[in-house]
């Protein structure tokens, strides 16, 4: 069996929930949470007589966010009823785009080690969302707080080829929802959900294997783990001679494995037709237009940017850049501190690497942008030494005390009094004759020694050039 | 009778100019509910409220609080209409103890407008039926013969205005149950264009079809009703925002620039003489008035049926699935899901909802969905187009409402066909989203009423309006025998 014989070929249904306050089709709240059934009323309900009204700010965000997609979005797109019965289905059928979708034909290009790839959008459409069942034993309880929240489905060209490619793309599509406010992008709360279309074939094979479909996944890790699970199972399936069923899997995380939900067989026929209750959907070029100008800087152009205003290297630039927030922290830092190659050092190595162990995100750090600049300032001002500012900088993050106070209250601050200097340098010379009179002698190799005694005098603090220059001096005789 | 055998607009005056008591006018419409109804089977719940509501409209103008166009008016509201606080059931087991924490907007209106909803009528289980026969609370029996049917699906709110329990009741229309209940019962009924009347609260049944108007005793109170409860609406994305105009006020009879379509394919010679007849004397009475006729083809009528039972089912297989026993109505236990819903929906429903349910669910499903379900939208927008060729050279068409007068009770129950067919002349109306109305035409021999449909084009009620009152003023008003 030959793994590297195949090819993987994905494609991802990704579901984004608007960011709305109120519902696609009714007027309750949207927000997530709340007590159980608090966010309803009769329309979101499923109530006899009530209509659906769609929401004016979802189309402004399906618009915004098919224009970040580079999709073109539809002058007229229409709404359909896909049919089935399920508890958390209150009308019987959602109402869905379905053969006539908002936003069509875009692309997103993603970084691959180090390469650059494009990822096709076949489609982006609006949608509203289901309730949420829950089981106890021998009863289910439904809450319709979920129910007709607004959805868009954003669903990719088969053109990833890892899962890798996969999760990046993934990414990047949570960055551009989130630089555009329009969703936060939460696979744990299920805000953002990705659905993963899992083909293999043997590598120069033209056709697409039979593909299953992956769900419930809540976490990037998971997709790639997913996705690389699916993959192998389907390699053993196909080498030990057997065929791949079209169905939907679902993955559970903690035996990190694939299993069926239902085959095509058991697919249900959603009976899909344009809903009576609503209109077309049309978009002016003037609603297009004013979307396009208020268009915020996406993490694309803001990497770029970054390159070109700060000099950082591209890898360095577009992490900084997939989390808005993590961009403007950065240029808060550089704001303050004027300097971006520091800045930027301190965030990639020090700050991410802490926010990663106390699995904090950057809007909670106990570091602000500001407390960091006064670091960078106080190195840049030779106040402490770049060694000293690691273990300032952790005292910061763990206290969020600012460093000056640190460098206060732990006498921390660097020695650059030339006298004091001087003092401790003579203690040096004193504490070693024969030393002393080795290298007066020429045995020049022996400054180093004399560098380490006095810097361990002063207890790490004396600004490290000055010391060089009184040491030379002094040893002179 | 003091105030029953008058017009709304009369009565409302003198409730209005304190001459009479809103109180007694709703109290008469109570006690002739009470003793008329027990045979005629019109009303499926009444509002205990209305008395009390009936005095805060006495209270109100005596404090000389302007009041609406229908105050202190007893008004009945098809059980399709959910009413705040009570009980609402489409006349379907499945809904039998649903009572609505919201109103319909057109009962928002009536009400807004001083009407005092009397309470609840009969119909056809979620509206599907020509005979008020499908109905979980037993058929309604026309006033003018108690073997025979009301019409429906609107048979209550028919049976109700002409047996004069209440001035005016709401109905719903979606392949002529309020046109042809109205013309089995001698009375008028319009159904508006599509998109005149907010939707919002009234249980659906095919919702690209339905709309609702009202019942009356004759054309102005008709159009009176119809304009306190037309309008936009913005709980219905499709509702019009046409402006609603004041049809009363401008009522004309003069004919003399009206062109009238006669569609021959409406006149074929299967025709009923004595339908053909009472059609044809309208059309005379309009030519003598200065109107000018005009032979018209709609040639594609005959598709009409097929194509309203693929649409009017397939939406309504949609439109009911929410019917499943989880949120509200009723639910037959168990175990399993999906047999919950198969238990709930197999007692709840009716035979001939669950005929239409299945009807519907097949011509979407993959694989017929474009022979039946497209096909049929497709002959749909032919059959429009046939109507704006035609409304191109016509202001208005007359024709027959129904095949005949009313049937008799059980007559055609097992005859879906003939049935069906019933529906043949109001169906392409709902189909167009065309305003249409039925209209007192006279009596046949037999000595029951036959109405005359009157249709416009899309949102010229007020063509409709003009022509009904020129009928209405040349046509020998009759009431059925001890009403």
């Amino acid at each position: 069996m030959a793994y590297s014989d195949y090819e993987s070929v994905i494609g991802l249904e990704i579901h984004a929930q608007f960011l709305t306050d109120t519902k696609i089709f009714s007027s309750s709240s949207a927000k997530f949470g709340g007590g159980d059934n608090e966010h309803v009323d009769a329309v979101c309900m499923g109530m006899p007589g009530t209509l659906p009204v769609l929401n004016k700010k979802a189309i402004e965000f399906a618009i915004k966010t098919g224009l970040a997609l580079n999709c073109e979005v539809k002058k007229k797109s229409v709404f359909s009823r896909k049919n089935y019965f399920y508890p958390d289905l209150p009308k019987g059928y959602q109402i869905s785009q379905y053969d006539q979708p908002v936003c069509e034909k875009g692309f997103l290009d993603v970084t691959i080690n180090g390469q650059k790839k494009r990822i096709g959008i076949t489609r982006a459409h609006l949608e509203e969302d289901a309730g949420k069942s829950t089981h106890h034993g021998d009863y289910s309880l439904v809450n319709y707080n979920r129910s007709s929240v607004p959805l868009l489905e954003i669903v990719s060209e088969p053109d990833m080829r890892s899962p890798q490619e996969a999760a990046e793309y993934a990414r990047a599509v949570r960055s551009i929802l989130r630089y555009l406010g329009v969703c936060d992008g939460n696979l744990e709360e299920g805000s953002m959900r990705c659905d993963c279309n899992v083909s293999v074939r043997k590598k120069g094979e033209k056709k697409f294997g039979t593909r299953t479909e992956l769900k419930n996944i809540n976490s990037f890790r998971f997709i790639e783990k997913a996705i690389q699970y699916e993959i192998e199972r389907q390699i053993d399936v196909i080498e030990s001679g057997q065929e791949i069923v079209q169905e939907t899997r679902l993955y559970d995380s903690t035996k990190n494995k694939t299993f069926s939900m239902r085959s095509k067989e058991e697919a249900h026929d959603y009976r899909y037709f344009p809903d009576p209750d609503l209109l077309p959907l049309i978009i002016s070029d003037k609603e297009i237009d004013l979307a396009k100008s208020s268009l915020p800087e996406l993490p694309q152009q803001r990497a770029q940017r970054f390159q070109t205003q700060y000099g950082l290297p591209e890898y360095d630039s577009e992490i900084l850049t997939v989390e808005k927030e993590m961009a403007d922290y950065f240029e808060s830092v550089v704001k303050e501190c004027g300097n971006a190659k520091s800045a930027s050092n301190w965030i990639m190595t020090e700050l991410l690497r802490e926010l990663n162990n106390s699995k904090k995100e950057i809007a909670d750090s106990p570091v602000s942008a500001k407390m960091l600049a006064e670091l960078v300032q106080l190195i840049d001002k030779n106040t402490v030494s770049g060694k000293m500012a690691k273990a300032v900088f952790m005292e910061m993050f763990k206290s969020g005390k600012t460093a000056s106070e640190i460098v206060k209250s732990q006498g921390m601050s660097q020695i650059t009094d030339e006298n004091e200097i001087g003092k401790i340098v003579d203690q040096v010379i004193q504490a070693n004759p024969t030393q002393t009179t080795e290298y007066r002698s020429g045995k020049d190799k022996l400054f180093g020694f004399f560098v380490g005694q006095a810097m361990k005098a002063s207890k790490g603090q004396a600004n490290p050039e000055l010391l060089n220059k009184v040491l030379k001096e002094k040893l002179k005789g | 009778m003091k105030f029953l055998n008058k017009s709304l607009l009369e009565v409302r005056n003198d409730i209005v100019s304190k001459k009479i008591k809103a109180v007694d006018v709703v109290q008469e419409s109570l006690s002739r509910i009470n003793t008329l109804d027990k045979e005629l089977n019109s009303f499926v719940a009444l509002n205990d409220k209305a008395l009390e509501q009936a005095e805060a409209v006495d209270k109100k103008i005596q404090a000389g609080e302007n009041q609406g166009p229908l105050a202190g008016i007893p008004i009945a509201v098809k059980d399709m209409f959910c009413t705040k606080d009570l009980r609402t059931t489409a006349c379907s087991n499945i809904l039998k103890n649903f009572v609505p924490p919201y109103s319909a907007t057109v009962v928002k209106r009536l009400e807004a407008a001083g009407a005092i909803i009397v309470g609840k009528t009969n119909c056809d289980e979620f509206a599907m039926g020509s005979s008020n026969e499908n109905s979980a609370f037993g058929v309604v029996k026309n006033p003018w013969d108690r073997a025979r049917v009301a019409g429906g699906s609107s048979g209550g709110s028919a049976s109700a205005v002409a047996a004069r329990l209440a001035f005016g009741s709401m109905g719903t229309d979606t392949g002529g149950s309020i046109r042809q209940p109205a013309s089995l019962c001698g009375i008028y009924g319009i159904k508006p264009t599509y998109g005149r009347v907010s939707r919002y609260g009234i249980i659906a049944y095919a919702s690209s079809l339905d709309q609702a108007g009202p019942f009356a005793g004759s054309t102005k109170e008709a159009s009176e009703i119809l304009k306190v409860i037309a309008g936009y609406d913005e709980k219905d994305s499709t509702s019009s925002a046409e402006a609603v105009p004041d049809w009363t006020q401008n009522i004309s009879t003069d004919m003399s620039k009206m062109t009238i379509g006669i569609p021959k394919e409406y006149f074929g010679d299967d025709l009923n003489p004595e339908i053909k007849k009472i059609a044809m004397n309208a059309i005379e009475i309009l030519k003598s008035k200065g109107a000018k006729t005009k032979e018209i083809s709609l040639p594609h009528t005959k598709f009409a049926i097929p194509v309203y039972y693929l649409v009017a089912t397939s939406e309504a297989s949609s439109n009911l699935a929410r019917y499943d026993g989880v949120r509200y109505g009723v639910r037959i236990p168990s175990s399993d899901i999906n047999d919950m819903y198969a238990k709930t929906r197999g007692q709840g429903f009716g035979t001939e909802v669950k005929k239409r349910i299945m009807l519907g669910t097949f011509a979407l499903s993959s694989g017929y969905y474009d022979a039946y379900y497209k096909k049929a939208s497709q002959v749909r927008h032919i059959i429009l187009k046939d109507f704006a060729k035609v409304f191109s050279e016509v202001d208005a068409i007359v024709c027959p409402v129904t095949t005949s007068t009313a049937f008799k009770i059980g007559e055609k129950i097992k005859d879906t066909i003939s049935m069906y067919y019933n529906d043949i002349f109001t169906t392409s109306v709902n189909l167009a989203g065309l305003p249409g109305m039925s209209v007192p035409g006279g009596l046949a021999s037999n000595g029951l009423p036959v109405g005359v449909q009157i249709i416009a084009p899309h949102f010229k009620e007020q063509t409709i309006f003009n022509i009904s009152q020129t009928l209405e003023d040349n046509i020998e008003k009759k009431v059925p025998h001890g009403i």
